[in-house]
């Protein structure tokens, strides 16, 4: 199985994604921004970082770039993609995702070992947890304030399209305590939080954050 | 606009010139009329201005810095690559693999525009590294500022911290550590010393020379623009009056951005092979890397100034030649490697111009709009600078400050005046939680940190294979080194080293950020002396060569200076970063045992500062005999598994150290006070060569075993239980939750949340 991870420039996190894929017994294929060839992979992440500088907004201009044309369509076709934290306020500015990442609600960037629950455990990169299951990962982001109008909160609620909440503190002002949603479909699942460094006992607070990576693998075995 | 050329200059050989303005003696000015044979041209004096500039040139500290070259070059585990005089020291670390560490001050920047002064002094040093072929891997910032209750350090801090962060997080590279230390002497001259780590295979070495006649001069990166426009002359070497005008214009602004496409373009480069020899562009800009690129190379160099691309068209040639605008890099490439070069470049969306060739005339001639308006032997302008042999004098008030002991200050006795002292000591602005500062900083990026702040040192993993990693820790303590130049810098060294050591890891190299007050006061200069002294004579001790470093002058307010400021830096090496020791307390039953002997020694300690506002009598003394046993004790217990944690002992004594440990994972400890020790020495004596160790249960015989055979002192003082309280028997027991508030609210209070 192979996992595409894409590297804008000002991506950060895409050689910590690559080595989650890897480290899940994925084989992960290095994507260019400027390409717009998917090349093939059987699921997408969008990494970490400041793609473009996060000039303008968070996301605004990577979601342009080339290789979103047919990362968008592929989606579409219920291709899994998963969206940690710059990657997140992409798939927001491509509208792969409903709401926003706005400006982190005390000013100041913060990383942090996160716990949150896991409130869906049936999207393409959510599978291997239980349903409420708590784990601990980082978080560090100076724009991951989750927003987005109180009928989308609601229909999201309702739908369980919130795919983790945040425990014991809300590190960003999330609406709702909101750290990932997923489409209808549950392909695309996007995620403040970054499991991708939580896979390593020696490296990461745990291996709380292998789950997501294992379960897409499973997912696309699987299917 | 008339320009100022070469034949202008030689035709008006009176025309009075603003060499004082730019911040140059007048023997210096006449010193740069001698070797031109004519007066400079208005570009030849930027240039000299800024290069004979303190900070450029080392013209105070040259004479004594020599002591390091003197050192031996080489560490315990292998040879320098690169020493002294490079952008940054290279040591061999096995394996294939080289690293390279380096610090930058980037102190007045910071103190006229704290985010930006902060951010550009971290792009700065991560360029040095970038720009020996290594991959920037880590960064660390050690950060001194005035008292926390200071209405301006609420303005100097936060936009420090944010700068630091900003531009660290941006680049994608971890923040393993530092320091954050508040004295009433940094409050208007706050420290802002930043360290890079880089690591690359022995092959991929690049040295800054330009070689080969024929061969093209590349600037890339970022445009030219007005900003930082004689940082280093008029910013860095020069001290603050309040009543000046504002040096804003001086202060360089950040594009992390820009410098994070810039490193992957560079080592995309270095990996195509087409980069003869390189350099970066941090202070004095365009003068530095061509006269510098061109000195240690082999010919001259013939630059095209209008080939320079700028932010904006009216700079002038001097302007441009002085700008310090950030984010760029200079490169010597082989005609034929050109095309290559440029297609890299595009790639990544980096800007490079072709603006200049080598050759072998021997000077350095530049060109602008068709005249020439610079020619100069290069040496003249990088290499040969002023030396001076400032006096230095051991200052008269120094006998007064070393009698004034704190033998007779009043000491707590009752365990209820133990636990309130303990309770104030670790709430106190240097002993309190710096999580407000560290969590602002990415320590998870790249996915190779084993331990970060708050641990003792970084450690980071190089390898996935072997799992070969390094350790790195920067420190200093100013009041110290007030008492006693020689051994506050042999104790900042004795710390970094021990704190390296603890991690398990072997301490090999050393690197220095030197802060300072005016060279031209003798005292100062005198200080400066000592701690060079100190500092190579330490090193000598410990077989641990000086790889690199920065001295930073004229820290001062008025007439008042800084804390005599040597930052020392200590890289070690692990074999295994999976055998790292942490520093914190984790599994109830381990033994605690205290390494090295306890004196009562308070000269110049926390202690004596936050209770009593006193700093009188002399440092703790230094033992690098035993700081060497001490690591090789804590190297082996590491190989074997001996010990589950380990924890420096420095400022706050034992009992600082056994808070953090048991704060670390909320586990409790009870401790009793050894026999024969006075319970307050015990608890808060700074006493070096020491550190708090747990053993698991099945081990201590063979632990203890070790340090006989070594006839190391190792002291039982306690056990980790699961109480959640640390009990000091017969004294007093603090709950975690008072302990935790204590040690956690002082910066949130303070700063804000």
């Amino acid at each position: 199985m192979t996992i595409g991870v894409v590297t804008f420039p000002g991506s950060l996190d895409d050689g910590d994604a690559a080595r989650a894929v890897r480290v899940a017994g994925g084989d992960a294929v290095r994507l260019w921004h400027g390409d717009a060839d998917l090349r093939g992979v059987d699921a997408v992440v969008l990494p970490g970082g400041f793609s473009y500088g996060d000039y303008l907004r968070c996301g605004a201009i990577a979601r342009f770039a080339p290789i979103m044309e047919p990362l968008i369509r592929a989606a579409h076709g219920g291709m899994p993609v998963l969206g940690i934290c710059n990657g997140f306020q992409v798939l927001c500015e491509a509208h792969l995702l409903p709401g926003a990442l706005v400006r982190n609600d005390h000013r100041k960037f913060v990383c942090r070992d996160q716990r949150l629950r896991i409130e869906n455990a049936s999207t393409a990169w959510t599978s291997s947890y239980q349903k409420d299951q708590e784990i601990v990962i980082p978080l560090k982001n100076g724009e991951g304030g989750y927003v987005a109008d109180e009928a989308t909160l609601d229909r999201l609620e309702t739908d369980g399209r919130v795919v983790a909440r945040y425990l014991d503190v809300n590190p960003n002002g999330s609406y709702r305590d909101i750290a990932g949603v997923t489409n209808e479909r549950g392909n695309v699942v996007g995620l403040m939080p970054h499991p991708e460094h939580a896979v390593e006992e020696l490296t990461g607070p745990g291996t709380d954050g292998l789950g997501f990576f294992a379960s897409v693998l499973e997912s696309l075995v699987a299917a | 606009m008339t320009v100022d050329t070469v034949e202008t200059a030689t035709k008006t050989p009176e025309q009075s010139q603003p060499w004082a303005e730019l911040g140059l003696k007048a023997d210096e000015y006449e010193r740069i009329r001698d070797i031109l044979g004519r007066r400079p041209t208005s570009s030849e004096l930027a240039m000299y201005s800024v290069m004979w500039s303190e900070h450029c040139s080392y013209k105070s500290s040259k004479v004594h810095l020599r002591r390091f070259g003197e050192l031996q070059q080489e560490t315990p585990v292998g040879k320098l690559l690169a020493g002294i005089g490079e952008n940054a020291g290279v040591i061999d670390v096995g394996h294939g693999y080289a690293v390279t560490f380096k610090a930058e001050s980037h102190n007045h920047p910071s103190y006229v525009e704290p985010y930006q002064g902060a951010a550009t002094g971290v792009g700065g040093i991560v360029r040095d590294i970038l720009a020996m072929g290594a991959r920037p891997i880590g960064v660390m910032d050690s950060l001194r500022f005035g008292p926390l209750d200071a209405p301006d350090t609420a303005r100097v801090l936060p936009g420090v911290v944010a700068g630091v962060g900003g531009y660290g997080n941006c680049l994608g590279l971890p923040n393993i550590g530092g320091e954050v230390v508040f004295d009433s002497t940094y409050s208007g001259n706050p420290l802002v010393n930043a360290l890079c780590v880089g690591v690359m295979r022995h092959e991929d070495l690049h040295l800054a020379k330009a070689s080969g006649a024929g061969n093209k001069v590349i600037l890339y990166g970022a445009r030219t623009g007005g900003d930082g426009i004689g940082g280093v002359s008029v910013l860095a070497s020069e001290t603050f009056e309040s009543s000046g005008p504002a040096k804003r214009p001086s202060v360089q602004v950040g594009d992390p951005f820009m410098e994070k496409l810039l490193i992957e373009c560079t080592l995309e480069l270095f990996a195509a092979g087409v980069v003869a020899g390189i350099q970066d562009l941090g202070g004095a800009g365009l003068s530095c890397a061509t006269s510098e690129l061109a000195s240690a190379g082999d010919g001259g160099m013939h630059v095209e100034l209008d080939r320079v691309p700028l932010r904006d068209s009216t700079l002038a040639p001097e302007e441009i030649l002085m700008s310090e605008s950030q984010e760029r890099m200079m490169a010597v490439v082989e005609p034929a490697d050109v095309e290559r070069f440029m297609e890299i470049c595009a790639k990544w969306d980096v800007q490079a111009d072709v603006i200049g060739e080598v050759n072998e005339s021997g000077r350095l001639t530049i060109e602008w709009r068709g005249e020439t308006v610079v020619d100069v032997p290069p040496r003249t302008v990088a290499h040969e600078g002023p030396v001076y042999q400032r006096p230095y004098e051991r200052p008269g008030w120094l006998d007064e400050l070393q009698a004034a002991a704190s033998s007779s200050l009043p000491r707590p006795s009752s365990g209820d005046e133990l636990r309130s002292t303990l309770l104030r000591m670790v709430a106190s602005p240097n002993l309190c939680s710096r999580a407000w500062v560290t969590d602002q900083y990415d320590r998870y990026v790249l996915g190779n940190t084993v331990l970060a702040q708050p641990e003792d040192a970084g450690v980071l993993r190089l390898d996935d294979d072997s799992g070969l990693g390094i350790a790195l820790s920067v420190d200093a303590n100013g009041r110290y080194a007030k008492l006693d130049p020689y051994a506050g810098a042999q104790l900042a060294l004795a710390e970094a080293y021990r704190n390296v050591a603890v991690t398990g890891a072997k301490p090999v190299a050393v690197t220095d950020c030197l802060n300072f007050g005016s060279p031209e006061d003798p005292g100062v200069m005198w200080q400066f002396a000592e701690a060079v002294r100190g500092l190579a004579d330490g090193c000598q001790k410990l077989g641990t060569p000086v790889t690199g470093g920065n001295v930073s002058l004229y820290n001062q307010t008025g007439d008042t200076a800084i804390l005599p400021t040597p930052v020392v830096g200590v890289l070690g090496v692990l074999d295994d970063v999976a055998r790292r020791i942490p520093s914190g307390f984790r599994t109830p039953g381990h033994i605690i045992y205290l390494l090295g002997d306890t004196a009562d020694e308070f000269g110049g300690s926390e202690w004596a500062h936050v209770v009593h506002s006193h700093l009188g009598g002399l440092p703790p003394a230094v033992d690098l005999d035993a700081e060497r046993e001490l690591a090789e004790i804590l190297h082996s217990a590491s190989r074997d598994g001996l010990v589950s944690a380990a924890h420096d002992v420095s400022d706050g004594g034992v009992a600082q150290a056994l808070v953090e440990s048991v704060l670390r994972h909320g586990v409790g400890a009870r401790v009793w006070v050894p026999d024969g020790l006075d319970p307050f020495v015990f608890l808060f004596s700074e006493s070096t060569a020491r550190a708090v160790v747990a053993v698991p249960h099945p081990e201590e015989v063979r632990f203890t075993g070790m340090c006989e055979a070594r006839r190391f002192p190792h002291t039982r003082i306690g056990v980790i239980d699961d109480e959640g309280t640390l009990e000091v028997q017969g004294q007093f027991s603090i709950g975690f939750d008072e302990l935790r508030r204590a040690h956690e609210q002082t910066l949130p209070s303070a700063l804000g949340e």
